[in-house]
This record gives C-alpha cells, structure tokens and sequence, in this order.
C-alpha cells in the first residue's frame, strides 16, 4: 500500500536535511541541454573522480538549469548547514582546486566564484568577498514561480520536489476543493496558454469540464520545436515533477480520466526525467487509483512524436498521438468535443500547466496580483543570441523588454549594437531596435508584431542581414510545412525562392508585391498556425527594414556582407 | 526468423508504454536499428492491422526515419534562428570541409553522416552541434573541424 501523503512529506523532510545539513558537503552540477552542451557531464564525471582520488566525501547531484546559461558549466558546493556557492565555467582543472580547497577544506575558492545564494534557516555568516548572486542583472528581475525549483533539486528525485513544498497543491485540491472550486482559482489567477495563442486557461479547461463524457484526456504538449525556445525542455529536465502536479491537478478540474505528455523523440534529458517522474509518483500513490485515498482515480503517460514542428499544434498532435501523420485536423469538431482517439481532449503548454500548482497552493489573486493588466503572472523567456547573459529568466509580464535585453542580458556582446528581436519562434517576427522599449504584455507585442508566442527571444547584432535571416526563417517553414494545405507548402517554398533570389542580389522590383501577394494566400488559405502565421517573419522584417530589403534589390548589395557568403538549407524535407 | 527480424520483433513488443501505434512501433525499431529496414514496415504493418502504405506514410512524413543502415558516426551542426545569427553556416562550411564533403548525408565510406538539425534545444549556447547525439555549444568554424576530426580519429581509422 502506497504511504500517506504526511509519510511521504516526513520521510522527504529527513532526506533533504541529510543534503543540506547532514554529515557531507552537497554539490549540484547543472546538467539541462545548456549544461551539456558546455561540458556539464565531463565536468561531473571530473567532480567524482577528483573527490575518488582526493579521498574526499561528498554528496554530487545532476540538476536542472538554474537559467545561468552563459555560465554553464555550472557548479555549486554547499557544506553542511552553509550558504551555496556558484562557480562559473567550470572546467577539470577547476573542479579540482574546488574540490581540494572548498569541498575538503572548507575555503571558498574566491577567484573563481560566480556567487553565492544565501539559504534559509542557515546560521552561518553570508562569505565575505563573493558577490549575492540575487544581484546578478540576470537574477534581479526575476519571480521564479513555474522555476523556482529548477536548478536547486534533483530532477530524478521526487522526495526532493516534495521536501520544497511539492504535491501539496495536489492534496490541498484533493481534500479542499471541488472540482468547481479549482477551476475558479484558476480562473482567478487570469492565467493564460504560455504556447503562443495566451486563451484564457480556466475557460479552456471549462470547455472539457463541462462535457460529461466519462472518458476525457489532459494533453500536455512538449513538442517545442521553436529554434530559441527551450523553457518546455528546461522544465522537464529540471523541476518535471511540477509539470506533472500540474497535469494531474488540470485532470481532476476538468474531469479527465488520463494525461498524456507529449515529447519530441531525441530529446533523452526530458524524455527521461518526465518518465522517472511519472514512475515514481505512481510508487507514491500521487498518480493512478484513488490517488491519495480520494476517488480520483488518473493516469499519465509520456509520449513520443517524430520531428515535426506541425505537431505542436494541438490537432496535429492528437495525430501523432495517434501514430499517424502530424497534420492538423479541421476544426470544427473542437478538440473538447472530439479530440484524442475520439474522446474530449484539452491541450495546454508545459509552462501554463506548470504554474498550476503555485497558483492553487498560493491562490488566483496572487498571481493575478503578478503581471500588468490582462497578462497576468510571469513571462519564461529563453534569451540567446548575441547577448552577454544568455539564458533562461522567469520575469514578471509588463516590466520592459529593453530592461530584459540591456540589463537582465547585459545587452550584446563585443561592444556590438543591438540591430533586432526575432521572438515568438519562426512563425513571429522581427522587432527593430528602435522598437525594443515596450512592455511585455501579449497584447502589446502583438500590436508590435512580434508576438510572444513561447518566449524565445533571440538578438541579433549589427552584424546580421535581416534579409538573409528572414530566408532562414522562411527555410525552416518550408522545411516544417506538413504539406496538407497548398497555400502552405507551395507559398512557403515559392517564399523562399523569392527570399533566396533577393539574398543572391538577383532580386526584382516586384518581388516585395509578389511575397506580399503569396502571404495573404497562405493567410487566407491554411488549416492552422503553421500556414496563417508563417508570413509574420517576412511581414515583420518589410515593417523595420523594409530599406535593407531594397538596398538588396535595387543597389544589389547587401551592406553586412552576410549574402555573399555560402547558405545551407536540409535536403531532405516533407514532400 | 533472421536476426534483423528478431530484432525487429523484439522491439516492437517490447514497448513499455501503454500506447503502442504505428508511430510508437516505427521510433521503437529505429531505437533499435539506427534505421528502418522494409521488413520493419512490414512488421509494423502487420502487427497494427493495416497496409504497408500506411505505414510508409507516416515513416516518410518524419524527417528522422533513415531507410539505410545508419553510418558509424552522426554529425549535427543546428540552423535555428539562434544559431544562425552567430555563426551556424560558417561553423556547418567546417564541419562539411573537415568531413570531406560536398552536402548534407552519408559519407560515401559510411563512417559518417553530416546534418543540418532544425534545433538541438541549447540555444543559449549557440551555435551547437552534436557529435552522436552529445551536444557541444559556442562553436566556432574552428572547434567544429576538430570535433569532427577528433570524432573520426577515435577508433582509430584517421579521419
């Protein structure tokens, strides 16, 4: 028989002071995609060879992104009962000095700390001579609600998400509230779909509540296919145990029977976490019969598409669910009505579902109380590009978006001028510099053009052709394009050829009218978001620069040089 | 059975999630294979009651099903957004040059296969590329050539 959930709370509590004050030195090493992608598994590995060999004990964790990217490899060592210390950029060398110097000897290696995180309940004094990495441009700016474990825990152990107040939503609903009572918390919050569309999430979520067939399903979708968007992975990788009480609590609210979340297969690091997640709540009796002795009975499973960026739209998806073909279906029937196999379905983003918990433990109007006007609570924004702090920041909607890239960012690298904002994935737009000074708010970009679709944000400098970066984007749609609607996979690939006549300094006087022309079809002519939105990229680049695409066509030059340099593009593509 | 077919078996029935479809059995044999041989469309078609068109439908539709065996090594480079504004095509030119290709494939000799990913998840590390699937970010035309080199050099052969 599962244990109680004041067992499980009990039994996480003695483990989690065993990391934080117990007989050994605690030391966490972020190992999200970012992670790996600096080195974060040697650097483990280094860690555990050095402790071997320097006969020193110590506990080592692999977390999730503490949204530090550019400083990944990043390490930190917290000794029993103290404060933790960040080191940046870590590498075998340094892991050993830390190692030797902090883990063993109990003296912070000064030079090489990025800063420290004070903890709660600690007696001993703040380090002297190492900065508050609360004050760190990228931190400062921050309410981390949907990560505010992410980077702290282990993501495979969900003793830990419990020992920080995890799954306490879930039985506050459980014994608390009815079904009823958690869809209006819901609604209180204002909480919108963080995956691009930002419809109101409780009067989604109402749509299924309200139909009374006894089989109904929770979608979860993770595709997040959008180059410079990795806020879905990162929660998985780090905190996938937020997710999932947000899954399951969405499921007792709406009355679904099962959840599905929805991962690109490849994607190992969140693939992995979410299924040791979903195993280990089982083993707890968090998920599947009568969970925590009530009559809610839910089940949830991870499920894998192939590459496609169509199936993250939300037909497209219950498609690939289904093993076929990831192309959107006609709407109407809604997918509340007939959605997955048939049955009543709601589709909701990773981060959206991901807030579900905090929002019932802490209250609708807290969060509502976050955020500026109609777009409540915070935005999860993935900043990339040319930018001195590239990463991952959990910012309140409505503070500025030129904050967001000149101080949370540090602003661009190398000196460079900022030249451009591509956000909101491939099929968003472009935002000139001059026009970075604006709130975040949907509404706002939208009006902007630049809608915030999953909150990537990538900068480009100076340097950048907008002309070659706008073919890139259309090349990417082309490529995705599922292929069901002409006006979609004939205007993407006539886009390109245009776009790539102009990049080759070939282009006509026509060709502005002509793309123009193409996109209103596509607009008019597609099935889903893929087809309707993919003009946004070229709309967006005519509105801020529209005099660079004319320098191309009528000088025939393109003024950073980009164009006459080699272009690549996939061979292979849907046909 | 042959033992591509044992495999192929294997695979199929092994799957641990509840739902099991064509495109669950079709990820689950190319897991196993690298690949998807014409006897695993069969298979597939078989064990989920339908044609094999339909199941060649959806195999084709996904841009990660290769029809050939897989090459000993996959190199990736990413041509996302993010990594595109810092420098992908430049670093993808290198890997290409350091793989002594021409395009995006198989090399000839099947020791490698060079690729252009829509996006390999770790744009704040842009530009990234991956070497049998290990991500390795802030690439330059330069640490790209000797990833592939190092990559190819490994098992001993020379590049």
């Amino acid at each position: 028989m599962a244990p109680s959930f004041l067992e499980i709370g009990i039994e996480a509590d003695r483990r989690w002071q065993g990391l934080i004050a117990g007989e050994r030195p605690w030391i966490r090493i972020g190992t999200a995609l970012c992670g790996e992608a600096a080195g974060a598994f040697e650097v483990a590995a280094a860690t555990e060879s050095a402790l071997e060999s320097q006969g020193v004990a110590a506990e080592v964790s692999r977390v999730g992104c503490l949204g530090l990217c550019f400083a990944e490899p990043l390490l930190d060592v917290q000794l029993p009962g103290g404060h933790r210390i960040f080191y940046s950029n870590v590498d075998a060398e340094k892991v050993g000095e830390i190692v030797s110097s902090h883990v063993a000897g109990g003296t912070p290696v000064k030079s090489l700390a990025l800063g420290y995180l004070p903890q709660e309940g600690s007696d001993e004094p703040l380090p002297e001579g190492i900065p508050d990495l609360n004050q760190h441009p990228m931190r400062v700016w921050e309410n981390r609600i949907a990560l505010r474990n992410a980077g702290n825990i282990d993501p495979l152990d969900i003793y830990q998400y419990v020992a920080n107040g995890g799954y306490q939503a879930l039985h506050k609903t459980l014994t608390n509230l009815s079904r009823a009572e958690t869809l209006e918390e819901v609604k209180a919050s204002g909480l919108r779909g963080r995956g691009g569309a930002a419809f109101p999430t409780a009067t989604k979520w109402s749509f299924l509540a309200g139909n009374p067939a006894p089989e109904k399903y929770v979608l979860c979708n993770c595709e997040e296919g959008d180059p410079g968007a990795f806020n879905d992975k990162n929660i998985l990788e780090s905190d996938p145990n937020t997710l999932l009480e947000g899954v399951i609590i969405a499921g007792y609210a709406t009355g679904a029977s099962k959840g599905y979340i929805f991962i690109r297969h490849g994607h190992d690091g969140p693939i992995e976490r979410c299924r040791a997640a979903v195993r280990q709540a089982k083993e707890l009796g968090l998920l599947g019969e009568n969970i925590m002795g009530s009559d809610f009975s839910y089940d949830v499973e991870v499920a894998l598409t192939g590459d496609s960026y169509v199936a993250g739209e939300e037909t497209a998806l219950m498609e690939a669910i289904e093993g076929k073909r990831a192309m959107p279906r006609f709407r109407p029937p809604f997918p509340a009505q007939v959605g997955l196999f048939g049955k009543p379905t709601n589709i909701n983003n990773v981060k959206t579902l991901a807030y579900v918990p905090e929002i019932v433990s802490k209250g609708g109007k807290w969060f509502a109380d976050i955020g500026h006007d109609t777009s409540t609570g915070t935005a999860i924004l993935c900043l990339s590009g040319s930018l001195n702090y590239t990463g991952m920041v959990e910012v309140p909607l409505g503070i500025n978006l030129k904050d967001v890239i000149f101080e949370a960012a540090g602003g661009m690298r190398n000196g460079k001028a900022l030249k451009l904002l591509q956000t909101g994935g491939p099929l968003g737009g472009v935002l000139g510099a001059d026009s970075v000074d604006i709130l975040l708010d949907f509404e706002v970009l939208r009006a902007a053009g630049a809608i915030m679709g999953s909150g990537g944000i990538i900068a480009a400098d100076e340097t950048a052709c907008v002309v070659d970066l706008t073919r890139s984007l259309i090349a990417f749609c082309q490529y995705e394009s599922c292929g069901k609607c002409f006006p979609c996979r004939m205007g993407m690939s006539h886009l390109l050829e245009v776009l790539e006549r102009i990049c080759r300094l070939e282009g006509t006087d026509e060709d502005l009218s002509l793309m123009r022309t193409i996109g209103e079809n596509m607009q008019a002519g597609s099935l889903c978001g893929h087809g309707q939105l993919g003009f946004n990229p070229v709309s967006s680049a005519l509105r801020y620069f529209g005099s660079e695409f004319e320098t191309h066509i009528v000088d025939r030059t393109c003024p950073t040089g980009t164009c006459s340099l080699p272009r690549y593009s996939p061979v292979a593509s849907r046909r | 059975m042959s033992g591509l077919e044992q495999r192929i078996h294997a695979a199929v029935h092994g799957q641990a999630q509840p739902t099991v479809t064509v495109l669950s059995s079709l990820l689950a044999v190319e897991d196993e294979l690298g690949y998807l041989p014409k006897e695993a469309v069969e298979f597939v078609a078989n064990f989920s009651d339908t044609t094999v068109n339909d199941v060649w439908a959806v195999a084709s539709f996904y841009p990660n099903f290769r029809f050939v065996p897989p090459t000993e090594h996959v190199v990736e480079v990413c041509w996302g957004a993010s990594c595109h504004v810092v420098g992908a095509m430049a670093a993808f030119r290198s890997v290409l040059e350091a793989a002594g290709m021409e395009a995006e494939g198989d090399r000839p000799d099947n020791r490698v296969a060079v690729k252009l990913n829509t996006c390999l998840g770790a744009c704040s590390q842009a530009p990234v590329m991956s070497m049998d699937h290990h991500l390795a970010g802030r690439i330059t035309p330069e640490s790209a050539a000797k990833n592939v080199a190092r990559l190819l050099e490994q098992d001993g052969h020379g590049a």
